[in-house]
């Protein structure tokens, strides 16, 4: 059972921000957002064709800066929002805004060589900023899990702004906030609105810790003080247990919580070799968790002990034994070991996203700061394994 | 003529037979001359017998001369002469002889005449006498018969006296106390009353004997009841009542139920020991009393009044408390059982008992009745060596139980099937395996306070990274605190293996058990108390890089180093040492598997490894940080021209030395590529492509700005991938090498996050040569740091809004000035 080969795409730009396009359930489409200080950005959208293993891409300019962050709409394909940095006045702002894709980006680009797209590239229709002269910088935009499109939180240095898109999107207002108050200058560096709870809650990280908030009442409702030994860098919800929140950092850690307890974690993994930038639970199968890291690796993990299926799927037993696992009946009784499934190397320099495909469980996209885009799928093996 | 021969040879003839008796009278041989001589026929012969006188004659007169004839003649009649008188005196003396004889013969025929008439005269005499005798006896036969008679009688008489005196003689003896003599009068008569008990007056005597006999049996058992009276009275009275038939299993229940209750005094007064002293059991009296050995309160006064508890002041120490049960409770016990055994069973086996089979039911009595005491006595000495928890002297306890051991080996001898010295070994076992396990604690407990000792002595004279001085005051001190560790923790183990080799000297009666020849030695000592030891140190170890881990820097780093430093030597020898030290101690033979030297070792040296990794992490940690917070707290774009390097620089290099010099003093240097001759004078060969970027950039890509990418991925392909938090060698260039690359990582990942304008690139390239200057000389491969350092001023200059570089000869000005 050959596994298929990774497929790489190389931008010319370095790069940061990487999204699935999560509206989109049917087709592979990432989107990639590109960091140049001195050209236009750009925002590439890469489509995998899965029976061809070939990359399409079309690219949008990006023109207002340099982005760190993107999130796609999850009910218009066409919506996006970035944070990007800009100058001005020999100073540096963080915006964040919400975008429309032109209608025909992908007219007649689909096999075009990447010179013409890259010599005509359409530029993004900016639907409007999501920033408040109250508010300085904005580190990211979270969309509301599988809503309607139209809740964003940005989170601000040390605020967290909840704002209602109108009028199809082309006005913003804030709704609500919520601030973190301490000693010190506090920023958020990374959130994740939650999907459970009817998306009440939401999850921040600052510095080493990691606070879950109730969006209703913009109140702190839990709190886990020194969750890595260093900067929490990722944070990401068990896409099927309500309270197991996965997070990562500068101790080369990975770490799994169960919120109603944040004492200790429930797991902690320890597979990198340098910071780890990014975790995602596969949106499926919960077991398979990615992981990014600036040691140019990028790691996929089967954590079945603790995830929502942890004697594997109670459907039909009897079929698992005519595979090639030798003790079936065993593996149905007794929780299955976690372990590395794989470890990617494909990356050159630091892995700052992965992410898998909305459309496709079973793929995700890597992308790595010298602007390489790489494609894997979960092993095949593993992948039957899960299913049968 | 004829006639005259014949008379004449018959007369010589005559004459011979005669001359020859007379020879053979005179005890003259004649053989001798025959013998000699045979006897010849000549004639001439003068002295033989067939002498002819004529023919000698005619002879001689034709032979010889005149003169020869004339000597001889004169010659012959000396000869004749001499004969003569020869024959006269003989013949006188032959007279004399007979006269002599024949007088003699006529004395004797007078004497005995005389003594004729003697003897007739006594025959006569005795004649008398004999009928005079038979005269006496006829009348002297009536008496004798009547004599015998009466003295029968007579004997008869005295055996009965005896009968009818014997109720008296008893109640005598019963006042007196004699029950001995009491009973064998008893059992003299008894058998006599029995026969003749149907003649009235003999029945009353039988019956008062057995009343008096009763109250003597009451007396007894009354006496047996109180207890009061010592062993051997005790033996008496059974004795007494074995022979007055008593049921003897009803006395072997008393006796034993008797011994059994001043056993169980015996019990209580141990037991009273140990429950006073149970709940202040931290009073550290016993110290006290180990020196001087004070006579353990006597037992007769301890029996006596157990209510009143000897004060409990003074807690007796174990070996006085095994004395005491030794010497009270054990050695009555088996006096108990000789007695009792003497009694019931040897003496029994001889009597007339034996055939009631009341050896077996007495033996079996006492194995009951023994295992029930010991049962307790055991669970009170358990009690008691529970509470020994105090590991400080060992040989108390060993020569305690040595004593609780050897006593019972007494019982043993006294029963040989019996359980009870088995389960004493147990105990025993028991008590050193506890022992040993007390010793693992301890040497757990000694080694954290031994640590936290380090510490403080770290945290004293501030040895930690906090400059160069500091660093520089700490050489010395670091080397001295691992030798010091290591070596009374070494001291420590020896000292207990000291301690616990108690157990298993030959001295000691259960040294030679099979549990301490083998399974002690191999499991207990060098399982359960070295290897366990061992892999303590080695957890505890692991522990300081968990538990620290989130907390960064709980644990100070210097004591990682050491901790590893000291994990490394036990993995190389120290390991090896110990065990071979306890095998060689112990004679350990391993019956059943243990751990071998190599699993320890790698045990040890997994430690060790983890103990560096984690110290090149938190070190590697302290001086990201200051190079992050340097990198975040600034507004690069906005900065001014640099003229200085940036004192955090030198900072990082001068934590960097230090931690240099304090890993210097545990490890060795180790290998390093060999430098280029210039190596704090290189130039950056991507800079310089970056600076270079600009001129070509707008001819050559117009769109993708991918030379300075494909220079760096370019090194990238050739270069190894670098592993920033990898594991690290036991040495010095490596731990360095791994602390400097998490360092310049961070700064690198630092870096990227950034925007910078034209200064600020500046400023980082004069701080990148600073390190640069500084660095290259800790790490193993100085490419190494120059790759990485090229990749913070490439991605700096990638992170530039205005990429205008600084002069090479500037920077070096700067960096040298600085």
């Amino acid at each position: 059972m050959e596994d298929d080969a990774p497929v790489i795409y190389g931008l010319e730009f370095q790069a940061r921000a990487l999204t699935a396009q999560t509206a989109e359930t049917d087709a592979i489409r990432f989107l990639v957002g590109t960091q140049s200080l001195k050209f236009d950005n750009q925002i590439h959208i890469i489509d995998f064709d899965d029976e061809n293993n070939i990359i399409n891409k079309n690219v949008l300019l990006h023109q207002a800066g340099e982005i760190w962050n993107i999130g796609a709409s999850p009910a218009d394909k066409a919506v996006l929002t970035t944070c990007y940095n800009k100058t001005c006045d020999s100073r540096v702002v963080s915006c964040a805004t919400v975008w429309r894709m032109p209608c025909d980006w992908d007219t007649g680009s689909s096999h075009e060589s990447p010179d013409d797209s890259a010599h005509n590239p359409q530029t993004l229709e900016l639907l409007c900023h999501l920033n408040d002269s109250a508010h300085g910088n904005a580190a990211c935009v979270l969309w509301e899990p599988m809503g309607d499109g139209k809740r964003v939180i940005s989170l601000v240095d040390n605020h967290a702004l909840l704002w209602d898109l109108q009028e199809s999107s082309t006005q913003a207002t804030v709704s609500s906030t919520a601030t973190l108050e301490g000693k010190g200058q506090l920023r958020f560096t990374v959130g994740k609105w939650s999907p459970h709870h009817n998306c009440s809650q939401l999850a921040t990280a600052n510095d080493m810790a990691i606070r879950g908030w109730d969006l209703r009442t913009m109140s702190q409702i839990y709190c886990i003080e020194n969750a890595h030994g260093q900067l929490v860098r990722d944070l990401d919800f068990n896409p099927n247990r309500q309270y197991y929140l996965a997070s990562c950092g500068d101790d080369c850690k990975v770490r799994f919580w169960d919120v109603r307890n944040v004492q200790e974690p429930v797991k902690s993994l320890e597979e990198h070799s340098h910071w780890v930038w990014s975790v995602r639970y596969n949106h499926s199968h919960d077991q398979l968790v990615l992981t990014a890291s600036s040691d140019s690796r990028l790691i996929l993990s089967n954590m079945v002990s603790i995830s929502s299926e942890p004697f594997g799927q109670l459907v039909d037993d009897e079929e698992l034994s005519d595979g090639e696992d030798a003790q079936p009946s065993d593996k149905i009784k007794e929780p299955l070991t976690d372990s590395v499934v794989s470890t990617y190397e494909e990356h050159e320099d630091s892995v700052y996203a992965a992410e898998w495909s909305s459309a496709d469980p079973w793929l995700f996209a890597s992308l790595s700061y010298d602007g390489r885009l790489v494609i894997n799928r979960v092993p095949r093996a593993l992948k039957y394994r899960i299913l049968l | 003529m004829d006639m005259e021969v014949e008379t004449a040879e018959a007369g010589a003839s005559r004459k011979r037979r005669v001359h020859g008796m007379l020879k053979m009278y005179y005890g003259m041989n004649e053989e001798g001359k025959t013998a000699d001589q045979p006897e010849s026929m000549d004639p001439c012969d003068i002295n033989g017998p067939h002498f002819d006188p004529d023919v000698y004659l005619n002879k001689l007169r034709r032979e010889c001369s005149l003169s020869e004839l004339m000597d001889q003649e004169s010659c012959m009649v000396k000869q004749i002469r001499s004969l003569d008188s020869d024959m006269q005196t003989l013949v006188y003396e032959n007279y004399n002889k007979f006269i002599s004889a024949t007088d003699t013969i006529r004395k004797m025929k007078n004497d005995f005449k005389k003594m004729e008439d003697e003897m007739d005269c006594l025959s006569t005499n005795m004649a008398a006498i004999t009928e005079f005798s038979a005269s006496i006896s006829g009348t002297l036969q009536d008496q004798h018969t009547q004599i015998t008679k009466l003295s029968g009688v007579h004997t008869l008489l005295r055996k009965l006296q005896f009968l009818f005196e014997l109720p008296a003689r008893l109640n005598k003896c019963v006042e007196l106390q004699a029950y001995g003599q009491a009973v064998s009068s008893h059992r003299r008569a008894r058998c006599v009353l029995q026969q003749y008990s149907h003649l009235p007056s003999f029945k009353g005597i039988q019956d008062d004997c057995h009343l008096i006999m009763e109250k003597l049996a009451q007396e007894l058992r009354q006496r047996f009841r109180d207890g009061g009276s010592s062993a051997k009275d005790l033996s008496e009275c059974v004795e007494l009542l074995l022979q007055l038939d008593e049921p003897a299993e009803e006395l072997c229940d008393k006796f034993l139920n008797h011994a059994g209750a001043r056993l169980h005094l015996d019990l209580t007064g141990l037991e009273a020991e140990i429950r006073p002293s149970a709940p202040p059991s931290s009073s550290s009296s016993s110290s006290s009393s180990s020196s001087s050995r004070p006579p353990p309160p006597s037992p007769s006064a301890a029996d006596a009044s157990p209510k009143s508890p000897p004060p409990s002041a003074a807690k007796t120490d174990i070996l006085e408390f095994m004395d005491r049960g030794c010497n009270e409770f054990v050695s009555s016990l088996c006096l108990v059982v000789t007695s009792y055994q003497e009694l019931f069973v040897t003496h029994a086996q001889t009597g007339e008992l034996a055939s009631k089979n009341i050896p077996q039911m007495a033996s079996g009595k006492l194995q009951g009745f023994v295992d029930d005491l010991a049962a307790r006595y055991f669970s009170i000495v358990e009690r008691r060596i529970q509470e020994e928890r105090g590991v400080g002297d060992n040989s108390l306890l060993v020569r305690a139980l040595d004593r609780f051991h050897r006593r019972l080996q007494a019982v043993s001898k006294l029963l040989p099937g019996s359980q009870v010295p088995a389960r004493g070994t147990e105990i025993v076992i028991r008590a050193a395996t506890e022992r040993v396990r007390q010793y693992l604690q301890a040497l757990q407990s000694f080694y954290l306070d031994t640590l936290t000792d380090v510490r403080q002595a770290l945290a004293a004279p501030r040895l930690s990274v906090a400059g160069g001085a500091g660093g520089l005051t700490a050489s010395g001190g670091l080397p001295d605190l691992l030798s010091s560790l290591s070596a009374s923790i070494l001291n420590q183990i020896k000292s207990v293996l000291a301690s616990v080799h108690l157990f298993t000297a030959k001295d000691i009666t259960f040294s030679n058990k099979p549990y301490f020849k083998g399974e002690f030695c191999s499991q207990a000592v060098r399982e359960n108390l070295v290897v366990s030891f061992v892999r303590f140190i080695c957890q505890s170890s692991r522990q300081f890089c968990e538990s620290s881990g989130d907390k960064g820097g709980s644990t100070p780093p210097a004591l990682l180093l050491l901790l590893s430093r000291l994990c490394l030597d036990y993995e190389t020898s120290t390991i090896s040492y110990i065990l071979t030290l306890t095998d060689e101690q112990f004679l350990v033979q391993h019956h059943s598997p243990v751990t071998p030297v190599t699993v320890l070792c790698a045990e040890a040296r997994e430690a060790a490894q983890k103990l560096l990794n984690h110290y090149v992490k938190v070190q590697g940690l302290i001086i990201s940080q200051m190079l992050r917070k340097s990198v975040e707290t600034r507004d690069w774009v906005n900065t001014i021209e640099p003229r200085n390097v940036r004192a955090v620089m030198k900072r990082v290099v001068e934590d960097t030395t230090s931690i240099d010099v304090q890993v210097g003093l545990l490890y060795e240097e180790g290998v390093r590529k060999a430098h280029s001759s210039d190596s704090s004078k290189r130039t950056f060969s991507v800079y310089s492509s970056s600076r270079q970027q600009p001129r070509y950039a707008a001819s050559y890509t117009p769109s993708a700005p991918m030379d300075t990418n494909l220079l760096s991925n370019i090194h990238k392909l050739f270069s190894e991938r670098i592993d920033i938090f990898s594991s690290v060698e036991f040495n010095k260039v490596s731990v360095m090498t791994g602390i400097i690359k998490i360092s310049l990582k961070t700064f690198l990942e630092c870096v990227r996050l950034r925007t910078f304008g034209r200064y600020g690139l500046q400023q980082i390239q004069v701080d990148c040569h600073y390190l640069q200057m500084y660095l290259w000389r800790f790490v193993s491969d100085e490419n190494l740091a120059h790759f990485l350092l090229d990749e913070i001023v490439g991605s700096t200059a990638h992170r530039c809004l205005d990429p205008a570089p600084m002069e090479q000869s500037v920077i070096e000005v700067i960096c040298e000035r600085g």
